[in-house]
């Protein structure tokens, strides 16, 4: 998947989610400050996420990522890695 | 209970909502008691079949058509129909400009969130912890509700959530009352939710023998004060009043349905269920109510029993109110309206007190349906029972109408709303 591909499904998650439109949703949108994302509803939109891109997010991994662009290297990194 | 007068506040009631088995909103609901609608209907979905009990009152209302998918799933459906009441009755009471320190909520249930304790369970059993809801706590906890409206709100004087089984949300109402009268708040939403038709909770009622098992016949299953009355109807919805302090409704020039005049509260500390037979505590919240209301018996025009058609409960009930009340009965029309609601558990008192209100407003005293063949022994206390709409006694000065509850636990609330 592209980093765009891998945006636009997160995207739509988030919207699912939080009721955010899905336009809002912006690589560079961090995720508390300017979508104000609750920390529960994150935690439901890496559920989604891992299921999404058949991936794992651990704990350690998830209170690093603050924007959406962090989310989709982390995807992509992880897909990789898994493709590996 | 306050000592309060002399300077302490008064508080009045600017607004009310709900959300029952028999209309939409306040109004509605109203409407549909005075017709004598009865919202009890067949249990239709197949968890039910191989139960005793497969009747209940749902909701009329589905959150669903008002709340978002991503909300819904963030809100038991306690806490749903709850935001819903109070939404009306903020909104009826011209979502009064308050700041948000002087702005409390007073919001119970007798249950809470047990459906989404039993929903996470069933998560929990096919996929694992890691795919329950991270909301699920904040869902089933009592205070949800409660937090929800506050939230909403933005109210910052105080949340607050009984808990008192089926007492919860007359409780709520008082502390609301109190919260106004001490100067605690100017407004408070108070009452209270309940949503709990689920196949565990019919099955826990029933095993308990406490529901009625008119199956066929679901409309004439609650029938309280009736000789054939058989247990309760289980019942599903919310209520909410905004309370405002009297100078802070003046103030607004809000139209003000009655005074929240009084609450009573005993306890019978006799059995976790049973009521204590001669209705000595109930009688005493009643008493209690009167003399923080600072009326008389005569003063009293209708009572919304707390009546929901259990052959023990009825019967303590009416010797509680005559006990309380003794020769001024005989002027005091009583009015058993979960003979069409069911009984709505934590939320039963705030439809109650909504009844009373718009009872004592319209001065009409809406029917206790089903009550064919009044039970001798309620007969014989004196009480004058409503059996088809009856009009209130008009009379100089202050009237009263008393709204009883009572809980699982003895908790015993009356709460005394008058007009002038």
């Amino acid at each position: 998947m592209t980093e765009q591909e891998i945006l636009s499904c997160l995207a739509k998650i988030v919207e699912e989610f939080t009721g955010i439109p899905a336009s809002k949703v912006t690589a560079e949108a961090s995720i508390v400050g300017d979508l104000q994302i609750s920390s529960l509803s994150m935690v439901e939109i890496i559920v989604a996420a891992e299921d999404e891109f058949h991936i794992d997010i651990p704990d350690s991994a998830f209170k690093d990522l603050r924007t959406f662009q962090d989310v989709v290297s982390y995807v992509r990194l992880a897909q990789s890695s898994v493709a590996t | 209970m306050s000592t309060h007068r002399g300077n302490a506040e008064r508080a009045v009631v600017t607004g009310l909502g709900a959300v029952t088995p028999v209309g939409e909103d306040a109004a509605s609901t109203w409407a549909a008691l005075l017709a004598g609608k009865s919202g009890v209907r067949k249990i239709t979905e197949s968890w039910a079949d191989e139960l005793p009990v497969r009747i209940a009152a749902p909701a009329i209302t589905d959150p669903a058509t008002v709340f978002p998918a991503f909300q819904l799933r963030h809100m038991d459906r306690s806490g749903q129909l709850a935001l819903l009441a109070a939404r009306q009755a903020w909104q009826d009471a011209g979502a009064p400009q308050v700041d948000p320190e002087r702005l409390g909520v007073s919001m119970a249930t007798g249950i809470g969130g047990l459906a989404s304790v039993l929903s996470a369970r069933e998560t929990m059993a096919k996929k694992g912890w890691q795919r329950l809801s991270p909301f699920i706590v904040p869902m089933l906890m009592p205070n949800s509700a409660a937090a929800l409206i506050g939230i909403e709100l933005g109210a910052r004087a105080g949340v607050h959530a009984a808990v008192s089984a089926c007492a919860s949300s007359a409780e709520a109402i008082g502390y609301g009352m109190e919260m106004i009268r001490s100067g605690r708040a100017d407004v408070v939403v108070a009452g209270g939710t309940e949503a709990v038709i689920l196949p565990e909770t019919v099955g826990a009622f029933a095993v308990m023998r406490a529901l009625s098992c008119r199956n066929d016949d679901p409309e004439h299953a609650s029938r309280p004060f009736d000789k054939a009355r058989d247990g309760f109807v289980l019942g599903e919805g919310a209520g909410a009043i905004v309370l405002e302090s009297a100078g802070h409704a003046a103030r607004r020039a809000a139209s003000v349905r009655a005074a929240a005049a009084g609450v009573g509260y005993s306890a019978d500390s006799y059995d976790v269920t049973m009521p204590a037979p001669d209705g000595a505590g109930a009688a005493m919240s009643i008493r209690r109510a009167l003399a923080d209301a600072e009326i008389t018996p005569e003063d009293v025009v209708h009572i919304n029993a707390h009546a929901t058609s259990t052959p023990t409960g009825d019967t303590a009930e009416a010797l509680a109110i005559s006990r309380a009340l003794g020769d001024a009965v005989s002027g005091i029309v009583v009015s058993a309206t979960k003979s069409m609601t069911g009984h709505l558990l934590g939320s039963a008192g705030v439809i109650g007190s909504i009844a009373a209100i718009c009872a004592l407003r319209d001065s009409v005293a809406p029917p206790t349906i089903n009550l064919e063949d009044p039970d001798n022994e309620i007969i014989a206390t004196g009480i004058r029972i409503a059996a088809e709409q009856v009009g209130l006694r008009a009379k100089p000065g202050t009237r009263a109408a008393l709204s009883n509850s009572f809980g699982f636990g003895g908790h015993n609330v009356t709460l005394v709303f008058t007009a002038t």
